[in-house]
């Protein structure tokens, strides 16, 4: 009776080893989220965005990678919402996990630190989110990093769009900014803006900063009030942007503010609520105008999540979709043959539009949407192309 | 008015404000300090558990301000005692290192215990009507006003309790010599705890006005705003109370009037060089004496 059982148990097991052995082959992707920290709403909606597009993939029976299919499989490692943890957890997912490739952080005072890591491990890395032009170039010699891609237009861009906005949309002849100097992404694009409104005949009448912490900002903004502007210009994260304009409101304060990517989580209607009513941002996409491609997308986020997806949600989505794109095509699980497939990837249609990396650049050639805050949604108010 | 004194009189009650702010966190290391020349590092982690308090209270309670704000100040001064009770107590002949690691032990604690609970940013409601009168070309909202008047009320009672009362006559005698005294019959004990309870208290009560002039609140908001009470209480003159109050409304004005007068992306560099050169002049603190070291 012993000996049959032990039978049985040997022949389970060896069944169960001829079946590991047997699987196909796993492809192992890292992704580096700011699930703490200062932003977790960034860190969640990556997350999410992440899960659902590897599990449409592994669903639908692998990536096809050559002549078979693999099963993706996900790693995701958490920054806390510091630059050092980020570059921390770069390292670790290229030396310890061996994954192909990573996405993430989102966040350009994250994302720059993990990308030099992973340039200088020859690892691709794609960062849904950073819009600050530094993450995809070299601090030495300016020129675009090999392995470092991002799914979202640049800040250049979005200064112009805005700079434009607040000129022929709102009429504003002369602007305000605040923005916290401690942060890579608030600081170009406000240095941004200052140069492309300017240019295009405005008038900066008070450029004030403030560092990341900080809560009260009454010195700036009287300074603000002070200088009397049309529009005030707040590039902003959104746990932040709140604050500022309740305090600018309480010292009296009436102009319309505008903002940009970093004000499109819904947790900034949550903290904000009807504070907000009425002003504008620029964003990556508009979930109340989305093409089909996004229709299913926010459908499917929804019925997953229970909340519709953010823009950081959907560049993730993207991020991934380059990624497949770029793998299917390489036709080899090879770190260096998916960047060679990438930068050579055609034009890509995700949820957040068509995108496409030109020859000499990390960054995809895209088009901008600018939403309006209207009775505690997010809508669509106009398009900005490239 | 002139555009130039209406600016300036703007930025007087902004730097007022904050003041008043620092001025109550700045009161509970000072006590501290004072009866067990210990710093409590974990003090400016109880005033963001304060705030967590009136946010719970506002929200689940759906209390008015007044319930909301005497429930904040209870709840965190029980935590204060517990902290003492639990953390400090058993190292009070220790070397003084190993209560400030613990300090700093039990700030990262509950850092880390109210993220666990709240992850995300939290939004306290407004309480108060909130309105802002235009008196020739100055705001003042009644928030600052409530924020300011409440805020010096609490010194004064503070201050006549310290100076006034038989609890406050043995806080006094506590901080002036630790062997003697529990000779003479004071309960040591007790009037430990008791500091502990009110200046965990007053951060509670910081904690609610903190949370209403600034209400997106999150578990990280006491590290910075607990360091600029520390320094305001050292600038004053760490152990004396009056010192704290004077150094917490210097900070706050030096931190306004710099990035009022000057590019704000100076303000944090120059005011701490103003408070250095300060210390400097009065190693101190502006009320502080030197404490004599008796063999």
């Amino acid at each position: 009776m012993r000996k049959t059982l032990s039978l049985l148990l040997f022949s389970v097991l060896v069944s169960l080893g001829v079946a590991a052995w047997g699987a196909e082959k796993t492809l192992k992707l890292g992704v580096i989220a700011e699930l703490t920290g200062d932003m977790p709403a960034v860190g969640a909606s990556c997350r999410n965005a992440a899960e659902m597009a590897v599990k449409e993939i592994n669903d639908a029976g692998g990536l096809p990678v050559g002549k078979e299919k693999m099963k993706v499989q996900l790693v995701v490692e958490d920054n806390a919402g510091k630059a050092d943890q980020s570059a921390a957890a770069a390292q670790k997912l290229i030396t310890q996990d061996e994954v192909l490739a990573i996405v993430g952080p989102n966040a350009s005072r994250y994302a720059i630190p993990a990308s030099e890591i992973a340039e200088s491990s020859e690892t691709v890395l794609i960062t849904p989110w950073s819009t600050n032009p530094k993450t995809t170039l070299d601090a030495n010699t300016n020129q675009p990093k090999k392995y470092v891609f991002r799914a979202c237009f640049i800040d250049p861009f979005q200064g112009g769009v805005l700079a434009r906005f607040a000129l022929e949309n709102l009429k504003a002849k002369k602007a305000a900014v605040l923005y916290d100097v401690a942060s890579d992404y608030n600081k170009g694009i406000a240095e941004v803006f200052r140069e492309k409104y300017e240019k295009l005949g405005g008038k900066i009448v008070a450029f004030e900063t403030y560092t990341t912490t900080d809560k009260d900002f009454s010195a700036q903004l009287t300074k603000i009030k002070d200088a009397k502007p049309d529009v005030i210009f707040l590039p902003n994260y959104y746990s932040e942007v709140p604050l500022q304009v309740q305090q600018a409101k309480r010292l009296g304060i009436d102009v319309p503010f505008i903002g940009s990517d970093s004000w499109g989580s819904n947790e900034l209607l949550t903290l904000g609520g009807a504070d907000l009513n009425g002003y504008y941002f620029s964003t990556h996409y508009a979930a109340d105008n989305a093409a089909p491609v996004a229709k299913k997308f926010i459908e499917d986020y929804e019925k997953t999540y229970g909340a519709k997806p953010d823009d950081v949600a959907a560049l993730t989505y993207d991020a991934f979709g380059l990624l497949f794109g770029s793998i299917k095509s390489a036709g080899k699980a090879d770190r260096e043959a998916i960047r060679a497939a990438l930068s050579t990837l055609p034009s890509y249609q995700g949820v957040t539009g068509d995108m496409k990396f030109q020859a000499d650049s990390r960054d995809p050639i895209k088009s901008a949407v600018i939403l309006q805050i209207k009775d505690g949604k997010f809508t669509y108010f106009t398009n900005a192309n490239p | 008015m002139s555009e130039g004194i209406v600016y300036w009189l703007q930025q007087v009650l902004n730097a007022l404000q904050l003041g008043s702010i620092y001025a109550l966190i700045a009161l509970g290391y000072t006590m501290v300090y004072g009866i067990l020349t210990m710093i409590n590092f974990a003090h400016g982690d109880v005033f963001m558990v304060g705030a967590f308090f009136c946010f719970l209270a506002a929200v689940y309670l759906g209390l008015p301000f007044v319930p909301t704000l005497l429930l904040t100040m209870l709840g965190a001064a029980l935590l204060g005692v517990m902290i003492e009770r639990l953390a400090y107590k058993p190292l009070r002949h220790a070397p003084r290192v190993s209560a400030i690691i613990t300090a700093l032990g039990v700030g990262i604690f509950l850092e880390n215990f109210t993220l666990a609970l709240a992850p995300y940013p939290k939004n306290i409601p407004m309480l108060l009507e909130n309105v802002t009168w235009n008196l020739g070309g100055v705001s003042l909202s009644s928030l600052q006003l409530i924020i300011i008047l409440l805020s010096l009320g609490l010194m004064f009672l503070l201050d006549f309790v310290v100076h006034r009362t038989p609890v406050g006559m043995a806080m006094r005698a506590i901080s002036w010599d630790k062997t003697f005294v529990p000779l003479m019959g004071v309960p040591v004990d007790l009037i430990i705890s008791i500091t502990f309870a009110i200046g965990a208290g007053l951060a509670g009560a910081a904690g609610t006005m903190y949370g209403l002039a600034y209400p997106v609140i999150d578990p990280y908001m006491g590290i910075m705003v607990g360091w600029k009470a520390f320094i305001s209480a050292v600038v004053g003159g760490i152990g004396n109370i009056r010192g704290a109050m004077i150094g917490a409304y210097i900070l706050g004005g030096v931190e306004i009037m710099v990035a009022a007068f000057l590019p704000s992306t100076y303000r944090d560099f120059v005011a701490f060089t103003l408070l250095l050169l300060l210390l400097i002049v009065r190693p101190y603190g502006i009320l502080g004496s030197p404490r004599i070291q008796k063999v």
